[in-house]
């Protein structure tokens, strides 16, 4: 065992280095979905397309500022624009128009009205940006890369997926943690996700309180998108293919735990990663092998508690 | 005023009514004209591959507005129904019977998944509806059963490998390893497997360096990329498409994968508008057959051109391959009903005299003619070259373009690709033509 270790340890050091990136991109989708179910109580299927529109708006915006000859880091702009934009335009409209009707309705009712929101903003997402790949790299390729020693070889990585992207992540991390425990308005959300009535009771206002954390989770999701852009191409599909990876995230962390979808994400980039360098085959797999060893051992999750229910 | 009709009254009429039924049923072979000639077409509207379904349906409606400009098929103004592939096989299934139960369609256009056409082919021998696969690439469809009411307007996946498979093969023949990154579905596995054998026999020795399917659509490439940068293979194939391509090519490019080994794209053409400059020059691209934008000489150039302008002009893009693949299949359509009628002394045909025409059909593409063999195969000839930058496009396109002949390069009726490909020599890529100018 060691011996294999110490034989495959240059390319385990390129795995933990592309791991940590895949990391960071999962975590910022499933956090998102994380703190809207820890306080809405829905698992939000069009959370996947809050993502995908957040990617669409921000590779727009970066390509309308570099056809006005913005200089290249306007690109960045782009993806906090269309992050903020995303969330305090679509957020609050579905939450007032569809999610306030479902409250506290059985969560068959619940998965179905938001997998039809899903359905509904993948054809506007058709309508609006049609079929073809659209991208929007210049945020990507105005860091340029760096070159990772790799025995007598060498082995360049964009600058923007080894450090931007988890960096945004560790301060996405760490200000929610700041955001929920050190200031008022995250005491009041914590509040109303560890008890709703008792939280009511006390005066907060939970309808605004919910509004403002689907707003900002939906802000979450484009952000994700968004920093995802410079990355990729955006097709139709897309958003399906965050959201299952989302669940399975949400699901291993235990729903409603941050840290845990932290920890999660980044199991999942460095078991994905791991695999693409010795066991290929399994690399499609292996997150939802990680969320079923999890679930199999703790049901609730990593970092969920176990929940008494009224019968 | 009413009258009581008798026990005896009633028998008769009945019967006469299933006489004159019975007499409507044996005369099904003299049909009549119909007030439109109904098309259904099964096409990826929604979901990734709808970056080749709704091109292929722009084309279809651009087309058929033409036809009926000109007074549609046989006189026959022509109706398309479209229906979305998207949603999975079993829906599919359902969609293809409504079609022909209830919509009565006179011929179907099928698919572009080759899960959709090994669906919905046996349907065609069910139900004996003429069915033309339009974009489809898997060879199982006619090597392991007969289907006596389908056919393939263009090529399918064995020339599609092959030809990029031998280009590579004259242009790089001292490659020593090579890596596979290939989209986790049944095409990402068959050509590998096509790929494989022909280049074992082709070219055996050659080591595998690395076997690689991502999930179909996935987002990111940049762990592929990285063991392939470590890996430092000669040559690196891949059959992906669509988005999956585009997201590979650019990360590749970005992190210079491209400087180190030599790409192989069969199905490059239709991702080229999209990477724009980013694709690097001089690495093998194909087209899954041989309507290149810039193709060397062809047929009718000014016919090529015509539907370019006209697409462009509509739809503010060129037109990929599977806009050309559907013109293909009207242009069968066309050719298979004026055959049709033709042999009938002007009469409109049923649908196994429709079905006799479309054996040994040949007809004319702006790029070359196709000919449908006795299995129901098309033989299109395929365009392999090397991505360049000329003044006249904003994106690659091939240059030293090698045309193969289709029926080089496809397995001979009643033999399976697999088998037949390990049977090639070394000395087959004497056969191979010289490059061409672009």
């Amino acid at each position: 065992m060691m011996a294999w270790f110490a034989e495959n340890s240059l390319l385990l050091g390129l795995a933990l280095l592309d791991g940590l990136a895949y990391a960071a991109l999962v975590f910022m989708v499933a956090v998102g979905l994380n703190l809207v179910f820890g306080v809405l109580r829905i698992v939000n299927v069009a959370h996947g397309s809050l993502f995908a529109i957040g990617a669409y708006t921000a590779a727009s915006l970066g390509l309308f500022f570099a056809s006005r000859g913005l200089p290249p880091w306007a690109g960045y702009a782009a993806l906090i624009l269309a992050a903020c934009l995303v969330g305090a335009v679509l957020g609050p409209l579905i939450e007032r128009l569809v999610l306030r009707r479902i409250y506290g309705q059985e969560e068959v009712l619940q998965l179905l009205v938001t997998f039809a929101l899903f359905m509904i903003l993948e054809d506007v997402q058709k309508l609006v940006w049609g079929v073809q790949p659209i991208s929007q790299d210049l945020p990507m390729k105005v860091l340029g890369t760096v070159d990772v020693p790799f025995g007598e070889d060498v082995i360049p990585f964009t600058i923007y997926q080894l450090f931007v992207l988890p960096g945004v992540a560790v301060a996405v991390l760490a200000g929610l943690a700041w955001f929920l425990r050190r200031t008022l308005t995250g005491r009041v959300i914590v509040a109303v996700t560890t008890d709703k009535e008792a939280a009511m009771a006390m005066g907060i206002d939970a309808a605004k309180v919910t509004l403002l954390t689907f707003t900002f989770g939906a802000g979450l999701a484009a952000l994700g998108g968004a920093l995802a852009s410079p990355t990729t191409s955006l097709v139709p599909g897309i958003g399906a293919q965050t959201i299952v990876l989302s669940f399975a995230v949400v699901a291993t962390a235990g729903l409603g735990q941050i840290e845990g979808a932290a920890l999660t994400s980044l199991l999942i980039g460095l078991g994905r990663s791991v695999a693409v360098y010795f066991a290929p085959e399994f690399e499609v797999v292996v997150p939802y092998i990680i969320m079923v060893a999890v679930l199999l051992v703790r049901p609730q999750g990593l970092f969920g508690v176990l929940e008494t229910r009224r019968v | 005023m009413t009258s009581a009709i008798t026990r005896r009254e009633a028998m008769f009429g009945a019967a006469a009514t299933a006489g004159s039924l019975l007499l409507a049923g044996g005369n099904a072979g003299a049909q009549t004209k119909p007030t439109e000639l109904r098309v259904g077409i099964t096409t990826f509207l929604s979901g990734a591959a709808s970056v080749f379904g709704v091109p292929a349906r722009n084309a279809a409606e651009l087309i058929f507005e033409d036809i009926n400009k000109a007074g549609g098929i046989g006189g026959v103004p022509v109706r398309a129904y479209f229906v979305d592939e998207g949603p999975g096989t079993d829906h599919l299934v359902g969609e293809f019977r409504r079609l022909v139960q209830n919509e009565g369609v006179h011929i179907m256009f099928a698919s572009i998944s080759s899960g959709s056409c090994l669906a919905c082919t046996p349907l065609s021998d069910e139900m004996k509806k003429t069915t033309l696969l339009w974009d489809c690439g898997t060879q199982r469809i006619f090597e392991e059963g007969k289907h006596p009411f389908a056919f393939r307007t263009q090529g399918y996946g064995t020339p599609e490998v092959l030809a990029p498979l031998l280009y590579l093969l004259k242009h790089k023949p001292d490659f020593k390893t090579l890596a596979v990154i290939n989209q986790d579905y049944a095409w990402g596995r068959d050509s590998w497997e096509l790929w494989k054998a022909g280049m074992e026999a082709l070219k055996p020795g050659v080591r595998v360096v690395a076997e690689m399917f991502p999930r179909f659509g996935a987002p990111d490439y940049s762990t592929e990329v990285t063991r392939l940068l470590a890996a430092r293979p000669d040559v690196i194939l891949s059959t992906s498409w669509g988005g999956d391509l585009v997201t590979l090519v650019r990360q590749a490019a970005e992190r210079r994968l491209f400087d180190r080994s030599t790409f192989v794209l069969p199905v490059a053409e239709a991702s080229m508008q999209t990477l724009g400059k980013t694709m690097p020059a001089g690495h093998v691209i194909g087209a899954r057959g041989d309507h290149w934008n810039n193709h060397p000489k062809p047929k009718d150039p000014a016919k090529l051109a015509k539907f370019v302008e006209a697409y462009r002009a509509k739809y503010n893009e060129y037109p990929i391959y599977p806009c050309h693949h559907m013109a293909q299949a009207i242009a069968a359509m066309q050719a298979g009903f004026a055959r049709a009628i033709a042999a009938k002394g002007g009469g409109w045909p049923n649908d196994q005299e429709l079905a006799n025409a479309f054996r040994g059909l040949t007809f004319d593409t702006p790029t070359s003619s196709i000919t449908l063999r006795e299995d129901g195969q098309g033989l299109e000839d395929q365009i392999v070259g090397l991505s360049s930058f000329t003044e006249k496009f904003p994106f690659a396109v091939p240059k030293d373009m090698i045309i193969f002949p289709a029926a080089m390069v496809s397995a001979p009726v009643g033999q399976k690709s697999v088998e037949w490909l390990k049977t090639l020599k070394p000395e087959f890529l004497a056969q191979v033509p010289a490059p061409v100018a672009g």
